[in-house]
C-alpha cells in the first residue's frame, strides 16, 4: 500500500515546517535590543474598537488612535526605518500574548490598575478615560446607579465589570468576549445598557443612531502602555517617546484628530490636562 | 490551586448545575427531535424523509456556535426574549439531535428488514411494526453510540460561555480573570468537565463491550 | 433588502473569503496531522504495548472528555509557560490536532478491532511480520471501515474551527463578527452567509469522501 505510505509522509513533513515556524521569538529576552535589532515593534492592539483600533474591512489594515499613537513611537524609539508591526488582541488574550513573548507592548485600551501591575508594567498614561453607560435614546437610566435590578452588557476581562458591581451592586452584568458581541446583545435586548470606556462608547455610538452616553463618567481609566514584567529597557523608551511626542504637539495633534467633535468627549479630560 | 477552588466555590458549583441542567434538557428534546427525525428518514414517504434529511445535513454542517450566536443574537430582534442559557440550550439540542437522528437510524437500518416484514405479515400496521418491534431493538443496539453523543453534548454545552450562558466554561473566564490564575483556574474546571464525562464514557465503553 | 444589498458588497464578501480561507486552511492542515497521529496512537493503543499503551490511552480518554474549548485555552496560555511561543494559528492548529487525533486514535484502535482476527492470521502464516501484517492486509481494511467515522470526525473539525475565535484566530465567524461589531445592521445578512459557507465547505467535504469511498484509495 504505497498510498497509504504516501498519506502517511506528507503530514509529517507540514508537523517539521510548524515546529520549525513556532520557534522564534524568545519571552525571556530583553525586547528592547530584539526590537532594535529587528527594527520593529510588535504592538498589541484592538481591532474592534472605533476610534482606539478598527479594522478596516476594505484595506484589511487596523485604524485608530492608538494605532498612529504606536507608528509614532516607533518611529521615535527606533528612528525613520523603524516598522510597527500590529497584533489584533482582546481584553482576554493581551496580557498572556504579553507574557508568552507575541507581542513586544500592547497599547489597547488598557487601564492600568493594581491587579495588573502584578503582572505586567505601565507606562505613564497616554489617555484619561472614564467608564460610562450606553443606553438606547428612550431608556429610563440616567446614570450608574439606575442600573440597580437591570442588566448591563460588558467585556470579559475589563475592569467594566467589577466597577459594576461596586457602584450597582443590584445589576445584574452579562459578559462577552468582545465589543462588537456585547454592542450586539445589547441590540438584541439581552440588557439594558452597555458599560465600558467613554471613549469606546462614543465610538459605538457615532456609528448607530439610536443610541446615546448616560450618567457622565463615574470612574477614571487612565491607560497606560503595557510591556512584560521586567522590559525595563522597554519601558523606559516608551516613557521617553512618550514625553517627547507630547513635548512637540504630535500627541496632540493626534488626540485632536480622533475625538474632537465626538459628543459627550472632552479631548483636554482624555489629555489629562484637568487633572 | 485549591485557593481558587475554595475562594470561587459557589461560582464554580453554580457553573456547574447549569451546565448539568443544560445538558439534561438538551439531552431529552435532541433524543425526542432525533427519534422523530429517524423515523422520518426511514419512513415509506418520500416528503418525510427528505424533509428529515435536508434537517439533519442542516444541522450537521453548521457550526454549533454559529446556531447557537443565531439564536442568541437573530431570533430576539424578532421580539422573542432568550436568555442565553435559553439560547445555548436550543442551539445544543438541535444540533445535538441531527447527530441522534443519524445515530439512531443506522440502529433502525441495522434491525434489518426481515423484522418488519415479519411483523407485518402477523397483521401489524407499519405504525405498530416501527412502534413496537423494531425501534425497540433499535434503540438497544444503539444505547453506546447515543451515551457517546451525551458526552459530546455535554462538552459542547461550553458554547454558552460565548453567549453568557453562566455554565462552568462561562464562571471559568470570569474567575480566570478576577484571580489572574489562568492556566489553573481552567485546570479545575477541567476537572468539573471530567467528573460528568470520564464515568459516562467508561461506562459506555464497558455496554459496547458486553453488547459486542 | 437594501441592507442584504449593502451587507453583501465585495468589499464584505472579499473580507469573509479572506476568514473563509483561513478556516479551510487551518482544517486541512489539522485534517492532515491529526490523522497521522490518530492512527499512530490508535494504533499504539490497540496492540497493547505494557504500560505504554496504558498511559497513552489513559491521555486519549482524558482529553476526548474535554471541551474543545477547554484544550484551546491551554494551548494559547498554556504552551507559553513553557518556553513554546505561539500564535493565534500555531495554537489552533495544536489544539485541533491535539483534540482530533485523539477522537481519530478511538476510531482507529475500534476499526482495527473490528478487523477479522483471521486476516492477521492468514497474512503471518504466508510468512509476514506483525508489522508487515499490520501495514499491508489489516490497516488498510481498518481504515476502509472507518472512513463515514473518520468522515464526521474531519466535519465536526472544520466546524470546530469557529471555537478559534476565542482567540482571534481570523477564521470566517471572527471576520463576519467584525463586520457586523462596526455595522450592526450587518447581524442577520453576516449569520445567514456565513452559515451558507460553512454547509458548503463541509458538505462538499462530506461527498468528497464518499467518492473515496466508492472508488478506493
Amino acid at each position: 500500500m504505497k498510498k497509504i505510505k504516501k498519506i502517511l509522509v506528507l503530514p509529517l513533513f507540514i508537523l517539521l515546517l510548524l515546529a520549525v515556524s513556532g520557534c522564534g521569538r524568545r519571552p525571556e529576552g530583553n525586547v528592547y535590543t530584539q526590537t532594535k535589532e529587528s527594527k520593529t515593534i510588535y504592538w498589541g492592539v484592538k481591532a474592534d474598537t472605533r476610534l482606539f483600533g478598527l479594522m478596516n474591512i476594505k484595506t484589511g489594515k487596523i485604524e485608530g488612535f492608538e494605532i498612529d499613537l504606536a507608528n509614532a513611537l516607533t518611529k521615535q524609539i527606533l528612528g525613520k526605518n523603524g516598522k510597527a508591526e500590529f497584533v489584533q488582541t482582546t481584553p482576554k488574550t493581551r496580557i498572556p500574548l504579553l507574557k508568552n513573548g507575541n507581542i513586544d507592548a500592547a497599547i489597547a485600551t488598557m487601564t492600568i490598575t493594581p491587579e495588573r501591575k502584578k503582572q505586567v508594567d505601565f507606562s505613564t498614561p497616554y489617555f484619561n478615560a472614564g467608564q460610562s453607560l450606553l443606553v438606547k435614546d428612550d431608556s429610563d437610566i440616567k446614570n450608574i446607579r439606575d442600573l440597580n435590578g437591570k442588566t448591563a452588557v460588558a467585556v470579559k476581562g475589563t475592569t467594566a465589570v467589577a466597577n459594576v458591581k461596586k457602584f450597582a451592586p443590584k445589576a445584574k452584568v452579562l459578559e462577552y468576549d468582545d465589543y462588537g458581541q456585547a454592542f450586539a446583545a445589547l441590540k438584541a435586548g439581552q440588557g439594558q445598557a452597555m458599560t465600558t470606556d467613554n471613549g469606546v462608547l462614543a465610538g459605538i455610538a457615532s456609528e448607530n443612531p439610536g443610541y446615546k452616553l448616560v450618567g457622565g463618567t463615574y470612574t477614571t481609566e487612565p491607560y497606560g502602555i503595557a510591556v512584560n514584567k521586567g522590559q525595563n529597557d522597554m519601558l523606559k523608551q516608551i516613557n521617553k517617546a512618550l514625553e517627547e511626542l507630547k513635548a512637540n504637539g504630535t500627541y496632540h495633534r493626534l488626540v485632536v484628530k480622533w475625538f474632537s467633535g465626538i459628543p459627550g468627549f472632552n479631548v483636554k479630560e482624555a489629555e489629562g490636562l484637568n487633572g | 490551586m485549591a485557593k481558587i477552588l475554595v475562594d470561587n466555590w459557589p461560582q464554580f458549583i453554580h457553573g456547574f448545575w447549569n451546565t448539568v441542567w443544560c445538558s439534561l434538557i438538551a439531552l431529552f428534546f435532541s433524543l425526542l427531535l432525533g427519534v422523530i427525525f429517524a423515523l422520518m428518514e426511514v419512513a415509506p414517504s418520500k416528503l418525510a424523509s427528505a424533509i428529515a434529511h435536508i434537517y439533519i445535513e442542516i444541522f450537521r454542517n453548521i457550526p454549533l456556535l454559529v446556531i447557537t450566536m443565531i439564536f442568541y443574537l437573530v431570533v430576539p430582534r424578532s421580539g422573542i426574549k432568550m436568555s442565553g442559557f435559553a439560547a445555548g440550550t436550543i442551539g445544543l439540542a438541535l444540533y445535538s439531535s441531527a447527530f441522534i437522528a443519524e445515530t439512531v437510524r443506522a440502529g433502525i437500518n441495522s434491525v434489518g428488514k426481515g423484522q418488519m416484514e415479519g411483523a407485518r405479515s402477523n397483521g401489524m400496521t407499519y405504525n405498530q411494526a416501527m412502534r413496537y418491534v423494531i425501534l425497540p431493538q433499535a434503540l438497544k443496539i444503539v444505547i453506546p453510540p447515543l451515551g457517546n453523543q451525551f458526552v459530546n453534548l455535554i462538552k459542547n454545552s461550553s458554547v454558552l460561555a460565548f453567549v453568557a450562558g453562566f455554565d462552568l466554561m462561562y464562571e471559568a473566564d470570569t474567575i480566570a480573570f478576577s484571580s489572574l490564575e489562568t492556566i489553573n483556574t481552567y485546570i479545575i474546571v477541567g476537572v468539573f468537565y471530567l467528573i460528568l464525562t470520564l464515568p459516562l464514557s467508561y461506562y459506555m465503553r464497558y455496554l459496547e463491550k458486553r453488547l459486542a | 433588502m437594501e441592507t442584504f444589498i449593502h451587507a453583501y458588497s465585495w468589499i464584505d464578501i472579499r473580507f469573509l473569503l479572506q476568514g473563509l480561507w483561513v478556516t479551510i486552511y487551518v482544517s486541512l492542515i489539522s485534517i492532515a496531522l491529526s490523522f497521522v497521529i490518530g492512527i499512530i496512537l490508535g494504533f499504539i493503543r490497540y496492540v497493547n504495548i505494557k504500560y505504554v499503551s496504558a498511559i497513552v490511552g489513559f491521555i486519549i480518554d482524558i482529553i476526548r472528555n474535554l471541551p474543545l474549548l477547554l484544550i484551546i485555552f491551554f494551548t494559547y496560555f498554556g504552551l507559553p509557560e513553557l518556553g513554546l511561543v505561539t500564535n493565534p494559528t500555531v495554537a489552533s492548529i495544536i489544539a485541533l490536532v491535539v483534540f482530533e487525533g485523539a477522537m481519530v486514535a478511538e476510531i482507529v484502535r475500534s476499526g482495527i478491532g473490528a478487523v477479522d482476527p483471521g486476516q492477521m492470521e492468514g497474512a503471518r502464516s504466508n510468512g509476514m511480520t506483525y508489522m508487515q501484517a499490520m501495514t499491508h492486509v489489516v490497516l488498510p481494511q481498518a481504515l476502509h471501515k472507518m472512513v463515514p467515522s473518520l468522515l464526521s470526525q474531519f466535519v465536526s473539525l472544520v466546524k470546530d474551527t469557529s471555537l478559534a475565535t476565542i482567540i482571534v484566530l481570523p477564521e470566517l465567524l471572527y471576520h463576519a463578527q467584525i463586520i457586523y461589531g462596526q455595522n450592526s445592521t450587518y447581524l442577520i445578512p453576516m449569520y445567514i452567509i456565513i452559515a451558507v459557507m460553512y454547509f458548503i465547505v463541509c458538505f462538499s467535504l462530506s461527498m468528497f469522501a464518499n467518492h473515496l469511498q466508492k472508488t478506493g484509495w
